[in-house]
């Protein structure tokens, strides 16, 4: 690999503000790897990023199929970024199938670069299309690059005696090396992530290195592509900074949160998608004493954890909204022995199996009421991928101050989404306090702070302080089984009591956009980005829009109800049918409007736009 | 860590405050019994003593016992247990199950503690009959059983616990009947010293739904007859004289022979550590076989790995090669970049 590569491009470099690229081809075609490694490419630029990966369910859908279609879509910028863009503005297909599925998405006069080789006719006809698309008129309007990359990639490869099958699998970096010139990306790194990648096989790395070369050079030394582009460093806090995606935030988040409150992080899990990756990440870190049960199912996975929690340890489930459905008793148990929990639902479409690898937010009622009897849980939902860190941390931290159950509601978005985190300093994220029992008065298991309600968090293994807890209702004073009608009511209402008064701890709510608008949009978890950047877009159009995100959804923040009474008009958009819109109905007498979508895909910006513009306009 | 020297605890140190509220002459109350006087005998500090339990009659065990305790939800015990155990391996757990708790609703949780091998201990009230819901049959009434829901026979097959415990690779399996202190003792005895999960049926007498279920196994009349009672390395024999005994055909099954017919050297003889012989033992049942009483099978150490032990020790190996565990280190472990 000799000489420095790259040599920067003598073309001429069009300074744009932001892209957004979509890569796009069969599941086998490598196109995660080349859209992760293009991002952070990008992220080494310099710029804003945020990305969104859509890949299909079924794990081996046929090849060339548009149910094989995987795809990875970014978003680059020189200006601050929340989203991982809407329609792309430049489109990669590796297959024909890939170009049907994502053409319609790609905007109008965008750029599209094809493997002229991998449109056969079998693949035409597997993908649906009777004829070649060039000669049907349907790329018209678009910058075409149909480019023999199949070819050029074995021709690269000529003389290194490879299976023709490793060869084809080259041709993503072909790809990615066109990318890399086009939009003036540093390569350094990605030839160092190369090298160690296929450290195994030399000869992969050897095959890989020479492709991405001959896709930079195809880029520079052919006529096809006049000139090249770049997109400037955004203004961004200083700092190191790291790519992250919201699942393994979350994972490294309840780890941070379990060391910083000096206990084990105990996590009982069974996998599902989407959240599997918490569990795998969390498995990687024995060296920091964290614990992971691969249980025999989800009631187990949980049941496990209330013990560990029982056990002294932070005990953590993590799953998806099936397995939470299963796990619904055990909520229930640690709402009523009052223990520490966390339970991670990354959400997915829903219901039953529904959409595995897409998007919803359609588990808030489930989690605020998806339990016999009033069985009241803390909730907190994570607003973009970096977040899910700070919510995880958040998390541990009312599980034990509360001792109660506290309900993570992440979906497949934040999971699989990344995006630039500030990396924090261990040293300085605030310690977590499980308040011990202090020997002043008579132990009782059921003994409450005066402040948070909590009871104390005893662990087998002290003495003196043995006790015994369980699912029956038990007497206020003693914590013994108890049956007295009254005691119970006085018992539910202090476990309501207790979840209510979580939000002594909130800072006041934060209303971005016009503070004095006429319009109130509210929004929770992973819609953030878009409705922020949807707002600030209305905005700049004249319109008058602020935009609130509670962080906790129960309790909700106290100051919340007064802030939606100041605004005429309040609209609350959503992944689901309207959930947070029925509580925000039903807790404050507000005539707060939905705006809902379910289609297993995030809000794009302009969409939104649109629809709250609509709803203004029709209001009127 | 125990406050009082083990040699100074009675069974009154492992009576709890509250009110026992079981049916009188319900079998449960001899096994709490019995168990408080074994946990004073093994000297188990109190607050090392965790009892976990489900649902059911049986599941109120844990209020009687002066230790730690979780009454937890019907059939979970085994998963709460194992996370206890997973995260306080220094504490002595026991499990308190039932025959619909463990092997109904809990079937799942039960074949899975037993495959991992966490070293706790199961007892499982066997009554054959749900209890707390005043008389269900349960997976291990007898087919053609008469219960409320089944008024003209049960159709369901029973299972036999210790069939499907060696199923699950059980490597502690014992058999004892509540009215039999003695020999309940020394299961529990046997049970706490094993390293693995131990499982110990106990046929227990629900006095109210299904009295007498276990009659001919523990009536004084009966018993000799009955029971074939299982100790090491000693021929199976049976009888209020031993004048009966277990002997293996050709074809591997077990027939029984009057001693006096043969040799002494044809009657079978017990070993714990054969799973050929555990297998014979859990699937001898009807009226020609006794019902076999004691340790039907009880392997340890190489090859039977505890789960829980493997937990840390994994954990031990991570932080002798990797170190432990860095948060800021990890924090930059994927490609990082630095804004000025
Ligand atoms: S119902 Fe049967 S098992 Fe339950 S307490 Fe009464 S006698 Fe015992």
């Amino acid at each position: 690999m000799g000489e420095a590569f790259p040599l920067a491009s003598n073309k001429p470099v069009e300074v744009l503000e932001k892209v957004v690229i979509r890569f796009a081809g069969d599941s086998g075609d490598g196109m995660q790897l080349t859209g992760t490694q293009f991002s952070n490419e990008s992220a080494l630029a310099g710029n804003d990023i945020a990305t969104l990966p859509d890949y299909p369910a079924e794990i081996r859908a046929p090849a060339g199929t548009l149910a094989g279609v995987s795809g990875f879509q970014l978003n680059f910028s020189s200006t601050s970024l929340l989203t991982p863009g809407e329609r792309p503005d430049v489109l990669v297909v590796m297959n024909p199938a890939a170009l049907k599925v994502n053409l319609p998405h790609l905007r109008e006069g965008g750029t599209l670069i094809m493997d002229a080789d991998a449109f056969t006719k079998g693949n035409l006809r597997k993908a649906g299309y009777a004829q070649h698309p060039s000669e049907s008129g349907e790329l018209d309007g678009y910058t075409v690059f149909d480019l023999a990359m199949t070819k050029m990639t074995a021709r690269a490869l000529a003389d290194m005696d490879l299976p023709k099958k490793s060869v084809v699998r080259c041709k993503n970096f072909f790809a990615l090396g066109l990318c890399s010139w086009m939009f003036s990306r540093p390569t350094e790194q990605t030839l160092a992530w190369i090298a160690s990648k296929f450290a195994k096989s030399p000869q992969l790395v050897e095959a890989n290195t020479r492709v991405f070369k001959a896709g930079w050079n195809y880029g520079e030394t052919t006529d096809a592509f006049a000139n090249c582009y770049t997109v400037e460093k955004a203004k961004i806090e200083p700092g190191l900074y790291s790519s992250i995606t919201g699942n393994k935030a979350l994972a490294w988040g309840l780890a941070t949160g379990a060391a910083k409150a000096g206990r084990q992080l105990f996590l009982g899990s069974y996998p599902i998608t989407p959240a599997t990756e918490i569990l795998q990440d969390l498995a990687a870190m024995k060296e920091f004493g964290v614990i992971t049960v691969q249980a025999e199912d989800e009631i187990a996975g949980v049941g496990s954890a209330l013990g560990a929690s029982f056990a002294g340890a932070i005990g953590v489930t993590t799953s998806s909204g099936p397995g939470v459905a299963l796990k619904a008793e055990t909520i229930g148990l640690a709402v009523m022995v009052e223990l520490p929990l966390v339970v991670v639902n990354v959400q997915r479409g829903g219901p039953s199996t529904g959409l595995p690898t897409k998007t919803e937010q359609a588990d808030l009622l489930q989690a605020l009421y998806g339990r016999n009897g009033e069985s009241p849980v803390a909730i907190i939902a994570p607003r973009t991928p970096a977040d899910c860190f700070d919510a995880a941390i958040e998390a541990v931290r009312v599980a034990t101050k509360y001792m109660t159950p506290v309900i993570l509601l992440s979906d497949g978005y934040l999971a699989n989404g990344a995006q630039p985190w500030k990396l924090p300093k261990f040293s300085e994220l605030p310690d977590i306090e499980a308040k011990p029992w202090k020997q002043q008065v008579a132990f009782q298991p059921y003994l409450r702070d005066e402040d948070t309600l909590a009871r104390p968090w005893v662990s087998p293994g002290t003495p003196n302080l043995t006790h015994r807890v369980g699912g029956i209702e038990k007497d206020y004073n003693s914590g013994d089984i108890s049956y007295d009608p009254l005691n119970h009511e006085r018992m539910v209402h202090v476990r309501a009591s207790k979840i209510e008064g979580i939000s002594a701890d909130f800072a006041p709510c934060e209303i971005e956009g016009l503070q004095s608008a006429e319009v109130l949009v509210v929004g929770w978890g992973s819609t953030y980005g878009a409705i922020s950047e949807a707002v600030r877009a209305l905005n700049s159009q004249g319109y008058s829009f602020a935009h609130v995100h509670p962080r906790w959804l129960n309790p909700l923040p106290r100051d919340l109800g007064e802030i939606l009474r100041r605004f005429d008009k309040v609209i609350v958009p959503e992944m689901n049918m309207g959930q947070l819109v029925r509580v925000v109905r039903d807790q404050y007498l507000v005539d707060a409007i939905p705006l809902t979508k379910i289609q297993g895909q995030p809000f794009g910006v302009s969409e939104l736009c649109d629809r709250l513009r609509g709803i203004v306009e029709e209001n009127k | 860590m125990s406050i009082a020297a083990s040699s100074a605890l009675s069974r009154k140190d492992f009576v709890s405050d509250q009110d026992v509220r079981w049916c009188p002459g319900c079998g449960d109350y001899a096994i709490l019994a019995q168990v408080q006087k074994v946990m004073a005998e093994l000297g188990i500090a109190r607050e090392n003593a965790v009892f976990v339990s489900g649902i059911g009659c049986s599941s109120r065990f844990p209020y009687y016992m002066n230790t730690y305790g979780f009454h937890s939800i019907h059939g979970r015990a085994p998963a709460l247990a194992s996370g206890i155990k997973v995260a306080r391996p220094e504490l002595s757990v026991w499990i308190i199950t039932g025959d619909g708790d463990a092997l109904s609703i809990g079937g799942n949780h039960f074949v899975h503690i037993l495959r991992r091998n966490l070293d706790v201990n199961i007892l499982l009230f066997n009554n054959e009959i749900y209890g707390l819901t005043k008389g269900q049959y349960s997976p291990t009434s007898k087919r053609g059983h008469k219960t409320k829901t089944s008024p003209m026979g049960s159709l369901d097959s029973p299972f036999s616990p210790a069939a499907l415990a060696l199923g699950a690779g059980a490597t502690f399996i014992a058999r004892t009947v509540d009215v039999e202190t003695q020999h309940l003792q020394s299961m529990l005895h046997r049970a706490a010293a094993h390293k693995g999960t131990s499982f110990v049926e106990i046929l227990q007498n629900c006095v109210v739904f299904n009295d007498g279920a276990f009659a001919d196994v523990s009536d004084r009349g009966t018993k000799a007859e009955r029971q074939l009672l299982l100790e090491q390395g000693k021929p199976m024999l049976f009888g209020r004289d031993s004048e009966w005994g277990i002997r293996l055909r050709a074809d591997a099954t077990p027939e029984v022979v009057a001693v006096k017919d043969v040799k002494p050297s044809e009657i079978a003889v017990h070993d714990e550590t054969n799973p050929f012989m555990a297998h014979l033992m859990s699937h001898m049942e009807g009226s020609q076989f006794p019902v076999p009483m004691g340790v039907l099978r009880a392997v340890e150490g190489e090859g039977y790995p505890v789960y829980e032990e493997g937990v840390h020790r994994q954990i031990h190996e991570a932080r002798e090669s990797k170190g432990p565990g860095d948060f800021d280190a990890l924090y930059r472990s994927g490609d990082t970049w630095q804004v000025e």
